[in-house]
Parts: structure tokens; sequence; C-alpha cells
């Protein structure tokens, strides 16, 4: 467009730029279900780019809860910090990323709530692409806040017995283990009416799920039936997978146990996830 | 498909409603490949309803509706590869640069990379947004996120085109902008259906149009033929001398058999008129009676008036409405 055209335009004028654009008779074929996740992949990505303090908010809790855990309460609990440290820190790793995986269903909430998902919905793709690509893309922001968590715990005096090859698997088990439980968080975000409501619920009930595990404290000092709900958390169960590939004692049962955890939160949340997600599109 | 394979748009008895409100009520529209159709209706009146139907947002609950002979409902994979949407708030991601925007857009068109990132460019450049390409959409005004919204839209030019109240809240010249992005859209080839709440508007852009008001189509026509079915042309001219209105008035009377109402302007005279012919003959007759003419016009009556004979009521807004377009 002409910026010094004004408003006394003449009314048969067409713009003579634009109107050259149109003349792309370019018609490619639309993109198949990976390319247009890899596409909002893409867009996930962009906007932690451009929000970086989001990842840094997200890593700022669990920074705080290792040191309050280790100096406060290590010493009582596992008879020296140093020693505690090393029972803690694979927890917390989890701990970041269930946080900032939270953060999934408020962003999903707003996002739908835009006029730019109506754009999207009626395009020709793959529709399921929108979610599927944004929780691709949050992988990237989990593997970053589980590394930085690491590397705080490191130079905390955390020592995995394992070294770099139990880090690593452990470092990728806790990104699997958020991608799975992101779908409570889409879940979530599809079934609130407004973002203040994902966040107040999800706060809620990300409490239970992290205090009622093992993260802070064995489950065999606590009463039996806790114990039983502890053992059946999804948490604990990433959490000892997460623990043992760093001391590098994972054995076959933990890393059973937590793949059936992965799994049914998968497949439970992923088809509420699916439904919300088809009734909100047709109203 | 059969007789409609020239309609863009076809619906028949379209219905939709949200609890106990009938938003879209029985709705028949017929709009011809290649033209602009223009909806107009006050807030509420069932336009962008309709338009999400028709853009496959939302199911109807009775009636068809089809989009280049293709039903919405059963085949809405092939109607959203057809068409492009700009709705009525910016359908852009405000998190995005604008660059950013329209590359994602045209990676879910189907472009590669380099492709997309060029189109992109191409777009920027000629909707006039190059400079801001590289801000976030946070930062645009009113008038640069629609330009966005347009380049957007035809990143791929669709077949048709859905603008739900494209100019609503713009100023003049941003207005003017978008107007001329529309015709050089219909000159492409492009179908092009838009809302909106300015009478004035649809009589500049569309070849037809359809008068909504509470989800029913109250009236479908071209522009003029609208204006003609409310009522007559009016006949106005300004004397040059203000003393001379009364004799001027008697003339006027017995030449056009009606009667003439003084305007609010001591010199202006205005009267209705069933035929054009009569009202020359009575320019004529003042001439010979020496009664000299400042200026004179001969017009149908203003959309805004058709929409207070067709529902018993103003368009919502309509005073300013008309103020900004004016």
């Amino acid at each position: 467009m002409n910026p010094t055209r004004t408003a006394e335009t003449s009314p048969s004028t067409a713009d003579a730029p634009v109107a050259a654009t149109l003349l792309s008779r370019d018609r490619p074929t639309p993109p198949g279900p990976l390319a247009a996740s890899l596409a909002f992949a893409w867009r996930a990505l962009v906007r932690v780019r451009r929000n970086p303090q989001q990842l840094f908010d997200a890593v700022g809790f669990p920074v705080m809860t290792t040191l309050v855990f280790t100096y406060l309460f290590g010493g009582a609990l596992a008879g020296s910090t140093r020693e505690y440290l090393q029972h803690l820190l694979p927890g917390i790793v989890v701990l970041s990323v269930v946080m900032i995986s939270m953060n999934t269903g408020v962003a999903l909430n707003v996002d739908i709530s835009k006029g730019v998902s109506d754009r999207f919905r009626s395009m020709s793709i793959w529709q399921p692409s929108v979610l599927v690509g944004s929780l691709l893309g949050d992988l990237v922001r989990y593997a970053v806040a589980a590394t930085v968590t690491v590397l705080v715990g490191l130079a905390l005096g955390f020592r995995p017995a394992d070294g770099v090859r139990g880090v690593v698997v452990g470092i990728v088990l806790v990104v699997i283990f958020a991608f799975s439980l992101a779908w409570v968080w889409t879940a979530l975000g599809l079934a609130a009416a407004k973002p203040e409501i994902v966040m107040n619920v999800s706060g809620l009930a990300v409490f239970p799920l992290l205090f009622l595990s093992n993260i802070f404290v064995g489950p065999d000092t606590m009463p039996g039936w806790l114990e039983t709900a502890v053992g059946l958390n999804p948490v604990t169960r990433a959490v000892t997978a997460v623990r043992h590939a760093m001391a590098g004692t994972l054995t076959a049962g933990d890393l059973t146990a937590y793949a059936v955890a992965c799994a049914a939160l998968v497949l439970v949340f992923g088809a509420i996830t699916g439904v919300l997600y088809n009734r909100r599109r047709h109203t | 498909m059969g007789p409609s394979a020239d309609l863009a748009i076809e619906t028949r008895h379209l219905t939709k409603t949200f609890g106990t409100t009938r938003a879209v009520d029985g709705v028949d529209l017929a709009v011809e490949t290649g033209t602009v159709f223009g909806f107009l209706g006050p807030n509420g009146a069932g336009k962008t309803t309709t338009i999400r139907i028709l853009s496959t947002l939302t199911r109807p609950d009775s009636g068809t509706a089809e989009v280049f002979g293709l039903d919405v409902v059963r085949r809405a994979e092939a109607v959203r590869a057809r068409i492009s949407l700009t709705g009525q708030y910016a359908s852009v991601d405000e998190d995005l640069t604008g660059r950013e925007n329209l590359i994602l857009l045209g990676r879910l068109r189907g472009h590669p990379w380099p492709r997309a990132r060029a189109r992109a460019d191409e777009l920027l450049a000629a909707f006039d947004l190059a400079e801001a390409a590289g801000r976030s959409v946070k930062t645009y005004s009113g008038g640069m996120r629609r330009r966005l919204d347009i380049a957007a839209s035809v990143i791929v030019p669709p077949d048709l085109l859905f603008l739900d109240e494209p100019t609503t809240g713009l100023d003049p010249a941003s207005r003017n902008q978008v107007w001329d992005v529309v015709r050089a859209l219909v000159e492409a080839g492009t179908t092009v259906l838009l809302t909106t709440q300015y009478l004035h508007e649809a009589d500049v852009l569309a070849n037809r149009m359809a008068v909504i008001d509470q989800g029913r189509v109250i009236a479908q026509g071209t522009p003029a033929e609208l204006k003609s079915s409310v009522g007559s042309a009016t006949f106005q001219v300004r004397l040059r001398d203000a003393e001379q209105r009364a004799e001027a008035e008697r003339l006027i009377g017995s030449v056009l058999s009606a009667a003439a109402h003084p305007g609010g302007d001591p010199a202006t005279l205005t009267v209705s008129v069933t035929d054009p012919d009569r009202a020359s003959r009575a320019l004529a007759e003042l001439s010979a009676a020496g009664i000299p003419v400042a200026d004179f016009s001969l017009g149908q009556p203003s959309l805004d008036e058709v929409f207070l004979a067709l529902t018993g009521h103003r368009a919502e807004d309509d005073r300013t409405a008309q103020e900004e377009v004016a």
C-alpha cells in the first residue's frame, strides 16, 4: 500500500502492490499432520524465545524448594544436608517440570479464546496438530528446566552415581513424563471457562500430586493407607525411575511402573482432551 | 450441487439457537461467484454466527449451507481448502511478530519454509507493513492489525473470503485501504462476503446485499433495488436567493403534484418524486420563472432510511456509523 494515499482516494482504485500479490497462482497442497504439528511446535518455541522469563519463573520455585529442604530439613531428614541432596534432587527435577507443564493448560485456554484459533480451525489442516504441536514445543521447555535444575544441584554438591549417562537418561524420563502429564492440564484447559480457573484448579491439584509423593521423604515412614496412595501417584513412579536412573540402579520393575503411569495419563487424559476439543470446536 | 455450481454460497433455512436465543433464524442466501456480498445488520443480528457456520466453525441446528456446492458440515475439509476467514477480532497471534504470523500461516497452507518466508516478505511489503515486520503484533495499531489479518488471509488467494466487520473501529484512511484491498481481491477473482454495520460500506463495495435483523434476512437485493423498494427518490434544490423560496415552493408543487418541504437551510426545498423526468421539468420551470438555482440533487434514500423502513427501528449506532464514513 502506498502510505501517502489520503482518505480522498477515488472509489475505483484497487491497490496496485496488493493486487500484484493476489496474482499468485501458487496452490500448495495442505500440510500433513507432522508438518502442521511441527509448524505449531515452531510457534511455541518462538513464544518461549519472546518470553524467556517465563522459563526462569518456573525454575525459580524448584531452586527455592531445593535450598529450603536441603539446608533447613536435610540434616533432620537424612542426617546431613549433603546426603539429603543426593536423595532430593532427582525429585526436584520432576517437581520443576510438573510445575512448568501446568502452564500448558493455561496457555491452551487463552489460545482457544482468541481469534487466531478460529483461523486455525477454518484451515485445511489436521486439527489435533494445534495441540500436539504446542506439546512438542513444550518438550524443549521441559528439557531446559530439567537441565537447569540439575546444574543448580551440581553446584550445591549433587553427585549422581551414574554420572553423565544417568543424568541424560533421567532427563529423558522426566521430559516424557511431563509430556504425559501435560494431557491432564490440556483437558483442564479445555474444560474451564477462563484461564484464572485453570490456574486455580491446577494449583490446587498440583500440591497433593507433589507432596503425596516420594519427592521429599520415603513413603515407608507413612501410615499404610497413605503409603498406598503415594505408591499409586504417577509422580512417585516418575521420581523413583529418575532417581534410580541417576544413581545407576534403574530396574525393569521401575521402568514398567513408570511406563504404565505415563501410558495411563496419555490414554485417559488424551481421550478426555480429544472429546472436549471436538465439543469445543462445534459450538 | 447441480444448478448451484455458479454460486459461491447457498443456504436454505439455516438456523442456529444458543440457549433460548435464535441467533440465526431461517436464513436463505445466494451469493454468486466473483461478487462482493454485503451482510448488513446491527450488533447481535446474526451476521457473525452465519459466517461461523459458513466457515465450518459452528454447526447449524437445521437447514443446509453450501460453499461452492460443498456442504459445510459433511464436506468441511474440502470447504476449508477454498476459504479464508478474517474474524471480527484480529485472527493473528498477538505474541508473534507480523512476519512470524505470516510464516506460520504460510506453513499451515502448505508452503515449504523458504517459500513461506518469501511470501511473508512479499505480503508485508505490499500491505505496507515492512517496517513493522519484526515487531510483535501487540504493538500494532488497529489499521495495521487489519491489514496483517487480511494479508494472512491471502497467503494463498482464497476462492471465498469472509471479512467480518473489516473496518469497524478504523480511521477513514485505514478504512479506504481495506476497501482498496477488497476491490483488488474481487478483480483477482475472489468472492467476498463481508459483514458491516456501516450502510455506506455495503453501498460502496457490495454487488448484492442482505439486511439481517434478529437472525432473519429481512431484505435481499442490489443496494439500488433495496433503496427503490423502500421509497421514491428525493429531489432537493437550493436557491440562490432565499427570498424566492415561497414562490419556488408553489411552482415545484404544481409541476410535481407533490408538496415541497422547506429544508433547514432557508434556501432549500425537498420533495419526493416518483418520476425523475418531472424533476428536470421543475428545474426548467424555475429557470423560466427567473428563480436561479444554486445547486440541486436527485438521489435515492440512504440505506439508513432503508433500514429504518424495513425494521421499524434504526440501525444500532447508525449515527456514529454514518459520521465515520461520511
